[in-house]
C-alpha cells in the first residue's frame, strides 16, 4: 500500500511526459480529434453544425463587411482579427455564378473539380469584373475584401458538396492561400493551427500525413520501473533435466498384449472418476428477501392498587314465607293445579324405582355366582397343621383357644384333666402334684410349644387383653381369677413367628457356649391370682375383658374410659355369680405396688403385684332365679359393647365440650395402662346409648336377660342387682357358646345341649331361628368373622359343621369330621384376605388349625343386606306371631268368659208372638228402605196423593 | 241426587265446586299420597323464588334442599332450554349414592322428591 501513492503519481508524470514528449504534434492530436468527432456523430450531424458554423462566420463576415464598407477604420481591427482568428474567417463561401465561372475560367466540373478544387484568380481580374459588372458582379458581397487582399491571386475553392453554403470558397487571407496550396510546408511553419482549422482544411483538402517518427529522448527514472519489477515474474529455481532413454532393441519390437484381471496386480489401473469441477460450477447469485408486515406494538403495563385484604363474611337469612302467605298459597289455585299436573310424573318415577333398581349390576352378581359354582374342589377345611405336646396336653381336654391378637400364627391352648368331679376329688393329689399349663403354639414349631404358662390350677377359660396382648387372664376350675404378663417373652413370639434360622445363627451355637435355656420352654409363672375370699366359690366359667372404650362403675353404669386400655374383666363362674374385676390398683393400694422387688425368687413380673391375693371384684351380681330359691349358674356372658367399636366414645367426644380431654392413645406395650389409677368416678362421663343389659347362659340351658344397673333396693335401700328380665329356656344342657354376630350387635348365637338357637336383643319372646335337635350334642360355635351368615359349630362327634343361614337353616350345609373326639373349642381367625384359619380343639389334647376354604371366608355378593333382611323377615313373623298369641289369648279368655256366662244365666225361650212381631217389624223396614232406593235411584215416581175429594 | 253429580264427575276431587279450604287439604292429600310411598325421605314444593312453601322435612335440610336444588334446576332449565328454545324441563331425576332427588319445575313452583335407595353392600 505505501507503493501506491507512487504508483499513483508515476503514471501522471508519465502522460505528463508523454505530453512532453510530443508537445505539438499535429498528426496525434489531429486523428484523435477527428476520431472522437466522427465517433461522436454520424456524417449527416458533423455536416450540419459545421455548416452552421461556416454561416454563421459568413454572416460575421457579412456584418464585418458591412461594417467595413460602412467604416473603415474597422479594418486593421478585421484583419488582425483575422489573422489572430485564423483560417477560418479567412475562407468565404461565395456563389459565382455560371456566367462569372467562364468569365475566370473556373466552370464547375470542368476547370474545377472535385479532386482538385482549388483555382488561383488574379486580383486584377476580379476587380476589372467588378468594374465592370458593378454590384451584378458575384464578386461585389466581398468587393472590399479583394481590395484589401495583399496577394495578386486569390484562391477560389470548389465547394461541390455545398459545405459551406455557397459552391465556391474564396480564401480571403494570402497565408491561408499559402497554407492550402502548401500545406506540408505550412505545417512546418506554422505549428498552432486549430483543429477547426486542421479540419476544415483537411475536410476541403484531405492531406495524406506523413509518418514522422518520435525522437527518442533521454528516459528519466519516475519510479515505474519498480512496479515493472515487481509485477514480472523470475525463476528461481533451477530446472530439472530428465533424460529417458530406451534400449534400441526395444525399439520396433513384436507386441504381445494380454487380458489381465484389472484388480490382479496393485494399481493395475486408473480410474478416472467424475467429478464436479469447481472451477465450471456456476454460482448462483441468490438474494433472499422478504418483507413481513409487523404491527407496530407498544409495551404497557398496569397494576392495580393494592388494597389491604379484610376477611369478611356475609351470609343472609333464608327467605322464608310467613304463615300467613303459605297457607295462602297452599290453598292458591295455582299451586293445586301444578301439583295437579306434576304428581303423575312422581309416582311414575316412584313406581320404578320400586318395581327394579336399574343402576343394578347384573353382570357383577354373574360373574360372583360362577366362582362359587366353579371351584367346588375348594370346599372343604383343610388341615394347615396341628398342635399336640406329649408331655403336656395328650389325654388333656383343651378347655379353651385363643389367638394372639395381634402377632400373627400365635395361638394359646388350655389344657385340663380329663375327668369328672368326682374323680377329680378322687385322684387330687396327683392333679395337685401336676402343672397345670396354658400352651402357647407358634406354627413355626408344631414340636414344642414357645411359652408355657403356669397356673395354680386347671385354666377353663382365659383370654388375651385385647389392648396390650401381653397380659392373659384366666379362670381356675377352683375358682381363682389370675393373670399372667408375658412381655419379657414376646421377643421369642416374634422371633419365631419370623423363622428358627435367626436364632440358629447366633453366638449361641458356638460349642461350649451353647445355652440350653433359649432352647428351653420358659415356663411363665401366674404374677396376680385374685383374692381367695372374694373371688368365685365355684369354676370360672367364662372370663372376658371389656372393651377398651368403655369401663363398669360400681353402680353397675357403663363410663368412658379415656385412656383406651382394656382393664376391666368379666367373669361368669357356676357360682351362680357375675363379676367385674379392675386391674387398676385402687387408691388406697397404689403405693403398696413399689415393694414388691425382694422376695421375687420365679422371676415373676411385678404388673399386677398390687393386686396379688388381694384382688377383689368391683362388682359381684348374683344371679338369683325369678322363680323359687338358688342361683342360676352362668357359663357365658355377653354384653352389647364390643372391642374396636369406638362410635360411641366418639359421638360423645363431638356432644362433649369440644374436645375437653382428647383420646390420647398410649402405647400398648408392657402394661402401660396398668399402672394407672382408675380416676375418680365423677370426672368420667356415663357413655351413653351402651346398653347396660346382657345376656347370659347358664349351666342348665336357661337364657337370662339381666341388667347390669344396681338398683335400689325398696326394702333395705341397699343398692341390689335387678331381676333378670326374661328367662328361656330352650336348650337341654349347659350354654357353651353365647356369641353376638361380628355383623349385628344384636344377634346373638346361643349354642348348647343338642340345639342351637339365633336371638335378637329386644325380641324376647322367641328366637328367630332354633334348630330341629340333632344327634349329636353340639360343643361350641362361632361366628365366621367375614361371612354374616355363617357360623361353625363343633360336635360330640368330633365333626365340624358350617352352617350357612343363606344355604339352609335345617341342616349344616357342611359338616367335617375332624377328631375321633369331642371338639371342645372352634375358633375362627382371620388372618389376612388370603387366609382365614380355624382353630378347633378337641378333648384329647390335639389342637387342629384348618384352613378356610374360599367360599367360606369371601363375602357372597349381597350376602350382608340378604342376611338383615332374613332376620328383618323372622323378626317380623315373631312380631305378628305374639300377636297373634296374645289376641288368642283374648279370644280364648273371652270364649272362656262367654261359656262361663252362658253356664251362669241361660236367656228363657222367646214366644212366638214374640218372634213374629220381630219378624214384621223387619219386613216394614225392608219395605220402606226399598221405597227409598228406587225414590232415588229415580225408577219409581212417588204418586201424588191426589187431594181428598171433599 | 247429589252423590250422581259426583259420580258422574269421574274424580271426585276435581270438582270445581272447591272451597279454599278443601283445595288446601287436597294439596295436603296430594303430598301424602306422594311421601307415603315407598322410601320416599321427604317431599318439599317451593315457589320460583326458592323460598320453601311446604315440606316433610326439617328446617335446615329443607333450606338447603330449596336453596340448591332451585340453582341446580335453573341450570338444568337453561340447559335444555338453550338446546332447544320450544323445549323445556318438566322432571329431573338425580341419582345419588344415597337417594334420588326427582324435581319437578314448572310455573310457578317446584317440586322435590328426595326417595331413599335401598344400600347394597
Amino acid at each position: 500500500m505505501a507503493d501506491e501513492p507512487v504508483d499513483a503519481k508515476g503514471p501522471e508524470k508519465d502522460s505528463d511526459n508523454k505530453e512532453d514528449i510530443k508537445p505539438k504534434s499535429k498528426e496525434s492530436t489531429r486523428p484523435e480529434s477527428k476520431a472522437s468527432s466522427s465517433s461522436k456523430t454520424d456524417e449527416e450531424k458533423k455536416t450540419a453544425p459545421r455548416v452552421k458554423s461556416a454561416k454563421s462566420k459568413k454572416d460575421g463576415k457579412k456584418t464585418g463587411g458591412k461594417g467595413n464598407t460602412k467604416s473603415k477604420p474597422a479594418e486593421p481591427k478585421e484583419e488582425s482579427t483575422e489573422k489572430d482568428g485564423g483560417g477560418q474567417d479567412s475562407m468565404i463561401p461565395l456563389f459565382i455564378s455560371s456566367k462569372s465561372q467562364e468569365i475566370f475560367q473556373c466552370v464547375a466540373d470542368e476547370h474545377v473539380t472535385e479532386d482538385n478544387p482549388h483555382k488561383l484568380i488574379p486580383k486584377d481580374a476580379i476587380i476589372q469584373d467588378m468594374r465592370e459588372r458593378a454590384a451584378v458582379s458575384d464578386f461585389h458581397p466581398v468587393k472590399q475584401l479583394i481590395l484589401d487582399y495583399p496577394g495578386d491571386e486569390i484562391l477560389l475553392i470548389y465547394d461541390a458538396d455545398f459545405k459551406y453554403g455557397q459552391n465556391f470558397v474564396l480564401v480571403s487571407s494570402d497565408e491561408e492561400k499559402q497554407r492550402i496550396l502548401n500545406p506540408v510546408v505550412e505545417q512546418a511553419e506554422d505549428g498552432s493551427p486549430t483543429g477547426e482549422e486542421g479540419e476544415a482544411v483537411e475536410e476541403i483538402d484531405p492531406v495524406v500525413y506523413q509518418y514522422v517518427p518520435p525522437e527518442p529522448k533521454e528516459w528519466v527514472s519516475l519510479g515505474s520501473e519498480k512496479e515493472i519489477e515487481e509485477a514480472s515474474w523470475k525463476e528461481t529455481e533451477q530446472k530439472i533435466r530428465i533424460t529417458i532413454r530406451r534400449a534400441r532393441r526395444e525399439f520396433g519390437g513384436a507386441l504381445s498384449f494380454s487380458d489381465r484381471n484389472a484388480d490382479d496386480a496393485k494399481d493395475g489401473y486408473i480410474e478416472c472418476v467424475p467429478f464436479e469441477d469447481k472451477s465450471f460450477s456456476l454460482k448462483i447469485m441468490e438474494l433472499d428477501k422478504d418483507v413481513q408486515a409487523v404491527s407496530t406494538y407498544t409495551d404497557q403495563g398496569s397494576q392495580t392498587v393494592w388494597k389491604h385484604p379484610c376477611n369478611k363474611y356475609t351470609q343472609y337469612a333464608p327467605r322464608e314465607l310467613t304463615e300467613a302467605e303459605q297457607k295462602n298459597l297452599l290453598s292458591s289455585e295455582t299451586l293445586y293445579n301444578f301439583l295437579d299436573r306434576v304428581t303423575p310424573r312422581f309416582e311414575l318415577a316412584l313406581q320404578q324405582n320400586d318395581i327394579m333398581d336399574v343402576f343394578r349390576d347384573d353382570w357383577k352378581e354373574l360373574g360372583n355366582e360362577d366362582d362359587t359354582f366353579g371351584s367346588k374342589s375348594d370346599n372343604h377345611l383343610k388341615e394347615y397343621q396341628s398342635f399336640t405336646d406329649l408331655q403336656f396336653s395328650r389325654d388333656k381336654v383343651l378347655t379353651c383357644i385363643a389367638w394372639h391378637p395381634s402377632i400373627k400364627g400365635i395361638i394359646a391352648v388350655s389344657c385340663a384333666e380329663k375327668m369328672t368331679y368326682d374323680e377329680r376329688v378322687d385322684n387330687s393329689s396327683r392333679i395337685i402334684m401336676t402343672q397345670s399349663l396354658i400352651l402357647i403354639w407358634s406354627f413355626s414349631d408344631p414340636i414344642h410349644p414357645q411359652i408355657l404358662l403356669e397356673a395354680p390350677e386347671d385354666i377353663v377359660c382365659f383370654k388375651f387383653n385385647p389392648t396390650d396382648p401381653n397380659i392373659i387372664a384366666g379362670g381356675c376350675i377352683n375358682g381363682q381369677i389370675v393373670l399372667w404378663d408375658i412381655s419379657k417373652y414376646v421377643d421369642r413370639l416374634k422371633n419365631t413367628q419370623r423363622g428358627k434360622q435367626s436364632k440358629k445363627n447366633a453366638m449361641l451355637n458356638v460349642p461350649g457356649f451353647e445355652d440350653d435355656s433359649s432352647d428351653k420352654t420358659p415356663v411363665v409363672r401366674y404374677c396376680a391370682s385374685a383374692a381367695i375370699e372374694s373371688g368365685h366359690r365355684n369354676a370360672v366359667a367364662d372370663i372376658q375383658w371389656l372393651p377398651d372404650h368403655m369401663e363398669v362403675n360400681r353402680f353397675g353404669l357403663m363410663v368412658e374410659n379415656r385412656n383406651l386400655q382394656s382393664c376391666q374383666l368379666l367373669t361368669a363362674s357356676v357360682d351362680g355369680t357375675i363379676g367385674i374385676w379392675d386391674t387398676r390398683p385402687s387408691k388406697s393400694q397404689s403405693q403398696t405396688a413399689d415393694d414388691g422387688k425382694e422376695d421375687n425368687p420365679l422371676g415373676v413380673a411385678t404388673t399386677f403385684k398390687h393386686l396379688d391375693l388381694t384382688w377383689k371384684p368391683i362388682i359381684k351380681i348374683h344371679m338369683s332365679r325369678l322363680e323359687g330359691s338358688g342361683d342360676y349358674g352362668p357359663v357365658r356372658v355377653s354384653f352389647q359393647e364390643r372391642q374396636g367399636d369406638r362410635h360411641l366414645l366418639e359421638k360423645m367426644q363431638k356432644e362433649g365440650s369440644a374436645g375437653k380431654s382428647s383420646i390420647d392413645r398410649k402405647d400398648s406395650n408392657m402394661g402401660g395402662g396398668f399402672g394407672i389409677r382408675s380416676g375418680s368416678a365423677k370426672e368420667k362421663r356415663q357413655l351413653e346409648g351402651a346398653t347396660t343389659k346382657f345376656f347370659v347362659g347358664t349351666e342348665d340351658g336357661e337364657l337370662i336377660y339381666a341388667d347390669l344397673k344396681l338398683e335400689k333396693d325398696p326394702d333395705s335401700g341397699k343398692l341390689v342387682p335387678p331381676r333378670a328380665d326374661f328367662v328361656k329356656s330352650f336348650h337341654d344342657r349347659a350354654i357353651n357358646t353365647l356369641q353376638r354376630s361380628p355383623f349385628f350387635k344384636d344377634i346373638v348365637l346361643v349354642v348348647g345341649g343338642w340345639n342351637f338357637s339365633i336371638w335378637k336383643e329386644g325380641r324376647e319372646s322367641n328366637p328367630l331361628l332354633i334348630s330341629a335337635a340333632a344327634s349329636k350334642q353340639f360343643t361350641c360355635g362361632f361366628w365366621s368373622p367375614t361371612r354374616p351368615a355363617v357360623f361353625y359349630l363343633g360336635t360330640a362327634e368330633g365333626n365340624i359343621e358350617v352352617w350357612d343361614l343363606l344355604d339352609r337353616t335345617h341342616e349344616a350345609s357342611l359338616s367335617q369330621n375332624i377328631s375321633a373326639s369331642e371338639i371342645t373349642n372352634v375358633y375362627p381367625w382371620h388372618l389376612s384376605h388370603k387366609q382365614q384359619l380355624l382353630a378347633v380343639s378337641d378333648n384329647v389334647g390335639t389342637l387342629h388349625i384348618l384352613e378356610v376354604p374360599w367360599t367360606l371366608r369371601n363375602l357372597t355378593h349381597g350376602e350382608l343386606t340378604s342376611v338383615t333382611s332374613y332376620f328383618d323377615r323372622e323378626d317380623k313373623r315373631l312380631e305378628y306371631q305374639e300377636q297373634r298369641e296374645s289376641v288368642h289369648q283374648e279370644n280364648k279368655r273371652r270364649l272362656d268368659a262367654e261359656e262361663a256366662a252362658k253356664k251362669i244365666a241361660q236367656p228363657p225361650e222367646p214366644s212366638t208372638e214374640e218372634v213374629d212381631n220381630k219378624m214384621r217389624t223387619l219386613w216394614l223396614e225392608y219395605l220402606e228402605d226399598e221405597k227409598k232406593f228406587l225414590l232415588d235411584l229415580g225408577l219409581v215416581e212417588e204418586k201424588e196423593e191426589p187431594l181428598p175429594d171433599v | 241426587m247429589a252423590t250422581l253429580t259426583k259420580h258422574l264427575m269421574g274424580h271426585g276431587w276435581k270438582t270445581l265446586l272447591h272451597t279454599n279450604l278443601q283445595k288446601s287439604s287436597e294439596v295436603e292429600d296430594a303430598l301424602k299420597r306422594i311421601q307415603h310411598m315407598k322410601d320416599v325421605h321427604g317431599t318439599i314444593i317451593i315457589n320460583a323464588e326458592g323460598t320453601p312453601v311446604k315440606t316433610t322435612l326439617d328446617e335446615s335440610t329443607t333450606l338447603q334442599y330449596a336453596a340448591l336444588i332451585h340453582q341446580l334446576t335453573a341450570t338444568a332449565k337453561g340447559t335444555i332450554r338453550e338446546m332447544d328454545p320450544q323445549n323445556d324441563l318438566t322432571f329431573l331425576r338425580i341419582r345419588s349414592k344415597k337417594h334420588e332427588i326427582m324435581v319437578s319445575p314448572e310455573k310457578g313452583f317446584m317440586l322435590i322428591v328426595v326417595q331413599n335407595i335401598a344400600e347394597e353392600k
